[in-house]
């Protein structure tokens, strides 16, 4: 009998930390895309070292951070009693670094598009920044925002090396898809190993040819 | 009554250049800003209308105060009265007409303007489609319609129909007059287009540098623009060989002429192209339109 736990949870973490990433990465990216500032670049930089960095540089760090033996795992552990090390929480918040700029990129991309004139033209009318974001500059980015969704998601049920190095592999809290194969691999049980590879094969496929179908203007007729 | 004075650093690519332009205007004028490209018109209505920050001076606006660089007074874009028309229309693509239009209008406040511009502007077939459905001429008709929504007592004309064909410019002049007289505005207009200037405004600020060089009426500063002939843009629609002479059918304004030229002249024509036509009224013949 298949353990369908692995799965659920990998759509559990991937769900919870595309939620999460939405609403920090539109703050972020609007500021990326309009803000002249100096300490910008850098901010940049650190946005998208996920992407060339090894995810398990990031495990590393998070793994000496977030353990109790260190300062500001004990501080956590002792103000807010959070133990990040091998928890599900641990995980979503490697997840939320590993996959920011996933989110990022595309609505800072999608702010950097628009007509600065649109965002001008709402101020003349006397609306406030709060009701030009919401009303005018996140309606017309759209293909933007789902990019960014689809794009986090997916590649947070991709994620390996983060999780595996502070999440470890205890079933139900932190034994993700992707760790669950590589195990089944090691003990040798293919069939099992390829019934999940073959599950997030299919899934990440759909997922990303939505994205390409929106992108290619496919979609994009039918969602406005 | 609308003053100010205006100071300012500006980047260009030749390098950095002072503005400092002093203006006044009385109430119910229609001003041009004329210049080269560069000179600083542009960056003066963005100031006026708070999306640029000046570097000194002041703007008063009917007794009130929009800026004082020594009061430390800069009123946000919001707080400013005024509409404004861009170069691109900058509608926004997610609302139809309409809404566009509703957006506009300040939370409480009645809706009869809406109605009442859609019924000017002529919107009311297009008013529940989207702008990406509607040509430069509509698209900048309903952006002037939403810049009167609020009913600004200062209206502000970037470059406004730049991007529009001429038989549109001359529908949207008439546009503009109109609601210049009817509501009583005052309108500063960014143009570097002599029949523009000469058709809508009644003082021209000729801007060069950054600076004033000349406060002058649109006719002194175009006194050729009165003469005895008409020129016009017209698009050669074909070429036929006739008798040694070039037949040249050309489409001027919507209308359909042909003409005959020497086969000379005629030579590194093509059809589509542009061509300047040159009227003599010796044979005008004018008369009341019907």
């Amino acid at each position: 009998m298949m353990d369908w736990q692995p799965l659920s949870l990998t759509f559990r973490l991937a769900f919870v930390t595309t939620i999460l990433l939405f609403i920090i990465a539109i703050p972020l990216a609007y500021w990326l895309a309009y803000a002249k500032n100096r300490v910008k670049p850098v901010i940049e930089t650190l946005i998208s070292m996920p992407l060339v960095l090894p995810p398990t540089v990031l495990g590393f760090y998070l793994l000496l951070a977030f353990s109790p033996n260190n300062a500001f795992g004990q501080w956590l552990d002792a103000s807010l009693g959070l133990r990040l090390v091998f928890s599900f929480e641990g995980l979503v918040i490697g997840s939320l670094l590993y996959s920011l700029p996933f989110m990022v990129h595309p609505i800072q991309s999608g702010f950097a598009n628009l007509s600065p004139s649109l965002k001008e033209a709402a101020y003349i009318l006397g609306k406030s920044r709060w009701t030009t974001l919401t009303k005018v500059l996140l309606p017309n980015i759209r293909p933007s925002l789902l990019t960014g969704i689809v794009l986090s998601f997916a590649h947070t049920i991709g994620e390996f090396g983060v999780v595996l190095m502070i999440g470890g592999n205890i079933p139900g809290q932190t034994k993700v898809a992707s760790i669950t194969i590589y195990d089944e691999v090691e003990s040798l049980n293919y069939a099992a190993a390829n019934t999940y590879s073959l599950i997030l094969f299919v899934i990440t496929f759909c997922i990303l040819l939505l994205v390409y179908l929106v992108n290619g203007g496919h979609v994009k007729s039918y969602w406005k | 009554m609308i003053r100010f004075r205006l100071e300012k650093r500006l980047n260009f690519a030749e390098g950095g250049r002072k503005l400092d332009i002093e203006i006044q205007l009385e109430k119910g004028q229609f001003v041009t800003l004329y210049g080269k490209s560069g000179a600083g018109k542009t960056s003066i209505l963005r100031m006026l209308a708070g999306l640029l920050r000046p570097d000194a001076g002041h703007i008063q606006v009917e007794g009130r105060q929009w800026y004082a660089h020594n009061k430390n007074i800069f009123l946000s874009p919001q707080k400013r009265q005024l509409g404004f028309l861009f170069q691109d229309y900058a509608l926004f693509p997610n609302m139809s007409v309409r809404e566009n239009l509703l957006f506009a209008l300040p939370k409480g406040q009645p809706d009869a303007i809406i109605a009442e511009l859609i019924e000017l502007m002529e919107l009311r077939e297009l008013q529940n489609r989207r702008p990406n459905r509607l040509s430069g001429g509509q698209q900048q008709r309903v952006a002037l319609a939403r810049a009167l929504v609020q009913k600004p007592p200062l209206l502000l004309l970037d470059e406004p129909l730049s991007a529009l064909d001429q038989e549109m410019r001359l529908k949207l002049q008439e546009y503009l007059l109109e609601i210049h007289r009817k509501y009583g505005l005052t309108t500063i207009l960014v143009s570097h287009e002599p029949n523009e200037i000469l058709r809508l405004s009644d003082t021209v600020y000729v801007i060069e540098q950054g600076r004033l060089l000349n406060t002058c009426s649109p006719q002194a500063l175009f006194p050729d623009s009165v003469t005895q002939s008409l020129s016009c843009t017209g698009t050669i629609l074909s070429l036929f060989e006739e008798e040694g002479r070039v037949k040249v059918k050309l489409s001027i304004q919507g209308q359909t002429v042909s003409h005959r030229v020497e086969k000379e002249k005629a030579r590194n024509w093509s059809v589509g192209q542009d061509v300047q036509v040159e009227l003599d009224f010796s044979t005008l013949r004018v008369k009341k339109s019907s």
